[in-house]
């Protein structure tokens, strides 16, 4: 946020403030809890009449069957490789383009800045086709590479960098530096770069999980023998009559790591959205 | 995420004051094209170039195992397309799933974020709690709520019974099927449109409400007179972005399909837009049309946001 302390939270909670939050905090949750509640239960368990409410002891036997069903552990890894590669390379590019949108003076700047916003309304099923055809002419289907190079910048990503050096990096010290006799890398890499280190993390936090759930580009290009993991939970549906309690567990299992790292690195990603918001 | 209105870096207002001061913008005129050449090579080669070839490509009847072969057919796609009982099918269905998520979802994001807006205890708990859904990603979000609302064991459907509710078809009949499938957009994207909806709010002058309750404001003129407008770049912005991700819905209504096929359920009844174009490419090899509609669905998008942006305006003119 700003530097200027606002006067925020003026409104005192009453009891029903708290219940109501309260109510919408459990909506959120109450289907991933319930992910752990199947997941935990045999087959049969769960066609009881009574639909169980509490977490069994099958979670283990089910996560086991579900690792021999479908290669997760195989996607979870290529998911880890693919999703920090998409975000070195976003936020490594991007605040180099960022930065010289919001610093630098060149001829076609507003229209390549404008060029960039625009194409964000582009939808994703305008490029596959094409992508699709040149992963299979460089004999990169089917292997993860396919799915980084493509995703490797957003137009987004430079708009939220360019936004936020705007606003960040006074004009004042750039000149000053220039002044002293410093060149435009040495400006960017000891002005620039530490001072935006904040937006360069949000950026980073936002792409990772957007690559994470990526799933319509992977699912074209990937093949179930070497997935990432959205790709991978495919598998688990197969088959002539899936087994839901594996079904939940495979799921389940694939989509822990991200909550653990989302539940540690909460706040700052709470903060990191909503300084966005209200940055741009 | 970041509200649309792009406003000129704090260097261009400086450079306006003072117009003669070539100074820092100029110094890097030269070497600022080093510094966008490697974003714009990887966005040239894997986006715009993509982009270009599906326009290229539907124009021609192509197949996937014969890409090179090329045959041209000049707009025959596009008119197949637009005299085509599916195409208007998805079309419509897109709309109403699109509305029937977005709507009630950026209302309920906004009553949240005024809730989480008050001083209360815990306020990370909750805030963390409500982008979990943010967190799930589509394909597990949605194998979690295919079982919520499975006719046989789903939890849904037990409740209905328990409360003597008839019981609903969630995947044969067309408009809970399609509110099925809206549910899991909304509990992806709701918090996540509450925070930045509490971001924007925070930025609102407290003291205009001080102002407001002198002038005798109740808590609904204040909402109206003073939370709404300082919001709008934010509800505008949210309503794009929404706008955008509805027309694009592919991967939800593809896995709720019992056998992820793309029909969009065995009548079409959630058949959408994205995965048409799918359907047209992958399940029935006509790539041509496929590009056709991904096109299509471009200058969908096109028109809807102009839309938006119009209302928007005229409605800021009038207030």
């Amino acid at each position: 946020m700003t530097r200027t302390k606002r006067l925020r939270a003026t409104l005192d909670a009453s009891p029903l403030t708290y219940v109501l939050v309260l109510l919408v905090a459990i909506v959120s949750i109450f289907p991933l809890y319930y992910t752990i509640v199947m997941a935990s239960h045999t087959n049969a368990e769960m066609a009881a009449s009574t639909p169980p409410m509490l977490p069994n002891g099958s979670l283990f036997s089910n996560i086991h069957k579900a690792l021999q069903v479908a290669p997760l552990n195989k996607g979870l890894i290529n998911s880890i490789i693919v999703s920090s590669c998409i975000t070195a390379g976003t936020v490594g590019l991007c605040t180099l383009a960022g930065f010289a949108f919001a610093k630098l003076r060149f001829r076609g700047n507003n229209v390549l800045l404008a060029i960039c916003i625009g194409t964000m309304m582009v939808p994703t099923q305008m490029g596959v086709i094409p992508l699709y055809m040149l992963m299979a002419k460089w004999g990169l289907a089917g292997h993860i590479s396919s799915v980084i190079l493509p995703t490797l910048v957003t137009a987004f990503g430079v708009f939220f960098m360019r936004q936020y050096i705007s606003k960040a990096v006074p004009d004042e010290l750039i000149e000053s530096a220039y002044m002293d006799g410093a060149s435009t890398t040495r400006v960017f890499t000891s002005i620039v770069v530490p001072a935006v280190r904040p937006a360069m993390a949000v950026l980073a936090m936002l792409t990772f999980l957007t690559a994470w759930n990526d799933f319509f580009w992977p699912m074209i290009t990937l093949n179930s023998q070497n997935p990432t993991i959205q790709v991978a939970f495919q598998s688990l549906a197969s088959g002539f009559a899936p087994q839901q309690s594996i079904v939940m567990a495979g799921t389940l299992y694939g989509t822990i790591p991200v909550l653990i790292v989302f539940a540690l690195l909460g706040r700052q990603i709470v903060g990191g959205i909503m300084e966005g918001a209200v940055k741009g | 995420m970041v509200t649309i209105t792009a406003e000129p870096a704090a260097g261009e207002e400086i450079s306006r004051r003072r117009p003669r001061r070539p100074r820092a913008r100029s110094r890097g005129s030269r070497i600022a094209y080093v510094y966008i050449l490697p974003f714009f090579v990887v966005f040239a080669a894997f986006s715009v170039y993509p982009w270009l070839d599906t326009a290229w490509v539907s124009l021609h009847d192509v197949r996937l195992s014969t890409y090179d072969q090329q045959t041209w057919v000049g707009l025959a796609n596009y008119r197949n397309l637009l005299t085509n009982s599916f195409f208007w099918n998805a079309f419509r269905n897109t709309v109403t799933i699109g509305i029937i998520s977005a709507v009630p979802q950026l209302c309920i994001a906004l009553g949240i974020a005024h809730l989480l807006n008050h001083k209360l205890r815990g306020r990370t708990f909750f805030r963390v709690a409500l982008l979990m859904p943010y967190a799930t990603s589509l394909a597990a979000a949605t194998v979690i709520f295919i079982e919520l609302f499975d006719p046989r064991t789903g939890l849904i459907d037990w409740a209905l019974h328990a409360l003597h509710l008839p019981r609903v078809d969630w995947q044969g009949s067309k408009w809970p099927a399609q509110f099925a499938i809206s549910s899991i957009v909304m509990w992806r994207w709701t918090g996540y449109n509450a925070l930045i909806f509490l971001a924007g709010l925070q930025a609102v002058d407290q003291e205009l409400y001080a102002a407001a309750a002198v002038d005798g404001a109740g808590k609904w003129a204040q909402f109206r007179h003073v939370t709404l407008p300082g919001l709008r770049p934010t509800i505008i912005f949210a309503i794009v972005v929404s706008t955008i991700g509805s027309a694009q819905l592919f991967g939800e209504p593809l896995l709720y399909s019992p056998q992820h096929l793309p029909d969009g359920g065995t009548q079409g009844q959630y058949q959408t837009l994205g995965l048409l174009m799918y359907q047209q490419g992958w399940a029935n090899d006509r790539l041509g049309l496929a590009s056709a509609t991904a096109w299509t669905m471009f200058v969908i998008i096109l028109l809807a946001v102009l839309v938006n942006l119009l209302i928007a305006r005229r409605r800021q003119r009038r207030a």
